[in-house]
């Protein structure tokens, strides 16, 4: 490792994704980045590599080379079969010393964020957590600016340069990573601009996936690259992996999402019910505010927001949900948002595309009444 | 026995939250407090305490005035605490932060039977990777998203939390956990605690008392040791208003229907 020189850029090249990986079915995520991935690889005119852990998980690299890759770096071994930090990271920091990316995108589960930060601390490199948004492209960087902030049209056309180190550099070759800060109050873009490979997780449910390619699929190229792991270096050990049996609600596929928030706490049961019959009937899921997970009221896989789920739904109706500026991080971004609330001056009021001041618990039965009605004579 | 918590003070950005015209935040006109999850560190680490009779020790990263902040945590039950501040640390981003906070952990000394304890993340920078990151520098092993702890001997046994279930997973001390708000409820300051929290040892580490450690380097702490720089900071603008509908009746919701209809929403 002490060998390793990062410093010099020009020796490294092609953009990487860790592709996750739990009991040998790959996640969601990986899709998202690969997809993102082959678009900045394109930028930068490299090739888009997918790198997958595991134990006999060779058959998987045409599902993730459909959405984009060039080539799948699998690295097997039984120690793989279950992630442990220790095993993961020295066979990613081992690869990556050998093979030298420039760039290393990991999604940002509960696996990639315990993963990266120990990668990039061996790798002494810049990790930049939880992004939303990737560009290398100014151009379009520049358009994502103009349409997703409050900045001046002068400031973003000078946004080409920073300072670095009291110096002047020039960003247009850099991977510039936006994301959140501050419970989602400011954003901040961030680049790596000395050290290579830059690394940056990225949040599931953000970034589309790209149409699945089977001519891509079926031209994949595979490299097998040897993995040196002896269990005798491991210090962790994994004791059993339990899928939680109760059924959770999947939040980031759903089209239609009925959200309840603290508006429902004169009756919570009555709530929840009133929000899972309008969700029926528009063939959508329940979701909810961090205060209803707070109170105890709701399970946590329910949570939109900040800390819970990043949502974008054909349709999100919040209803009792009085818009947190965290709650708004995770779903201001569905297409179409319809808001019921008693208090005229709630913040959710401010992203609704229809708002209806009211009590909820009279709103929501006329408003399934009307919906069924509406459907019915289509 | 021994233990560790890492903890940092951070702006409540749950409330009211102001941004400076150049799109910074307004610091000085939020209040702070211990940041959520580093709370539930220092409960694990209470309990321990309570069990075993073991000494905790509360360690941050801050400006001067995040004393307050460690007197309170004495005040909860730690033994003693380290601040560790300096001009030469500020602007670090996580990877310098934790050589830095390594460094300072080095100093007090970690033994064979020692554990430290983080938070899951931080609500001002929402990042997770100051643990994992701590943890590499100090070369022993991590496990992070903890609901459950347990510790026998040199043996520590973590329900480790996944989106979809959850990991059984073991270690040997010393090592590194960090916490999730549901692993415990926290307590509160005790009185006696509070009347005692001033006549324990307060210990302060600056850039000199820490440089002579391998992992301080001009290249590896403050703004010239982080490998990551911030291009530009800014507010998301507003969404376009939104159609506020007349009364909340029948008509109402006819009204909402139709329009949905037309839009080829539902």
């Amino acid at each position: 490792m002490s060998e390793f020189k990062n410093t010099v850029l020009e020796d490294f090249k092609n953009v990487w994704v860790f592709c996750e990986q739990r009991q040998g079915v790959l996640m969601p995520t990986d899709f998202e980045l690969i997809s993102e991935g082959r678009k900045l690889a394109d930028e930068l005119g490299v090739k888009l590599c997918g790198l997958l852990l595991g134990d006999k998980v060779e058959h998987l690299a045409k599902d993730l080379a459909g959405y984009g890759a060039d080539e799948i770096i699998v690295c097997e071994h039984p120690l793989l079969k279950d992630y442990t930090t220790d095993a993961y990271a020295k066979v990613i920091c081992d690869t990556v010393v050998e093979m030298k990316p420039e760039a290393l995108l990991v999604g940002a589960t509960n696996i990639g964020r315990d993963l990266a930060p120990r990668c990039a601390a061996r790798l002494h490199t810049g990790l930049c957590a939880d992004c939303t948004h990737l560009d290398v492209e100014m151009s379009t960087y520049k358009d994502f600016l103009r349409e997703n902030s409050t900045l001046p049209e002068a400031r973003i056309e000078n946004v080409g340069t920073a300072m670095v180190l009291g110096k002047p550099h020039d960003v247009s070759k850099d991977l510039k990573m936006t994301r959140p800060a501050f419970g989602g109050h400011l954003m901040a873009s961030i680049i790596c601009p000395r050290f290579r490979p830059c690394m940056a997780t990225v949040r599931p449910g953000v970034l589309k996936k790209a149409p699945f390619d089977q001519a891509r699929a079926d031209a994949v190229v595979i490299t097998k690259p040897e993995v040196k792991l002896c269990e005798c270096e491991l210090k962790t050990k994994v004791l059993e992996v339990v899928k939680e049996s109760r059924k959770l609600v999947d939040l980031t596929g759903a089209e239609v999402i009925v959200s309840v928030g603290r508006g429902i706490s004169k009756d919570v049961e009555g709530g929840i019910k009133l929000a899972h019959e309008l969700a029926d009937v528009l063939g959508g899921v329940v979701g909810s505010s961090r205060a209803c997970v707070d109170s105890g009221w709701i399970t946590a896989d329910h949570q939109v927001g900040q800390t819970g789920k990043t949502v974008r739904p054909r349709i999100y109706i919040a209803l009792g949900i009085s818009g947190a500026i965290q709650h708004k991080a995770g779903m201001s971004d569905s297409e179409c948002i319809i808001a019921v609330n008693k208090n005229d001056s709630a913040p959710i009021f401010e992203v609704a595309d229809y708002g209806i001041v009211g009590d909820l618990f009279k709103v929501v039965p006329l408003m399934i009444e009307e919906f069924k009605a509406a459907i019915a004579n289509k | 026995m021994k233990i560790i918590v890492c903890v940092k003070q951070v702006p409540d950005t749950s409330g009211k939250v102001a941004v400076n015209p150049d799109g910074t935040l307004d610091r000085a006109s939020m209040l702070t407090i211990i940041n959520p999850d580093d709370k539930n560190a220092i409960e694990a680490a209470l309990k321990l305490k309570d069990e075993t009779g073991c000494r905790v020790t509360a360690v941050t990263m801050g400006p001067p005035p995040a004393e307050g902040m460690l007197r309170e945590l004495i005040a909860m039950g730690c033994d003693d605490a380290v601040l560790i501040s300096g001009r030469e640390f500020g602007g670090s981003d996580t990877f310098a932060t934790s050589q830095i906070i390594a460094a300072g952990i080095n100093a007090i000394g970690l033994e064979e039977d020692d554990i430290v304890f983080c938070g899951r993340q931080a609500i001002d920078g929402d990042t997770a990777q100051v643990g994992p990151q701590i943890a590499e520098k100090l070369d022993i092993p991590q496990i992070s998203y903890a609901a459950d702890i347990k510790v026998e001997g040199k043996k520590v046994t973590v329900k480790r939390m996944l989106e979809d279930g959850y990991m059984t997973v073991e270690t040997q001390t010393p090592c590194l956990i960090t916490c999730i708000k549901e692993l415990n409820e926290p307590r509160y300051m005790s009185v006696a605690g509070i009347v005692g929290a001033y006549s324990k040892p307060m210990d302060v580490m600056d850039y000199p008392r820490l440089k002579d450690d391998p992992l301080i380097e001009v290249d590896t702490i403050g703004l010239a040791g982080s490998p990551t720089n911030i291009l530009t900071s800014f507010t998301p603008p507003q969404k376009g208003a939104g159609m506020m509908l007349e009364g909340a009746d029948k008509a109402t919701c006819e009204q909402l229907a139709g329009i949905l209809v037309k839009k080829h929403i539902i």
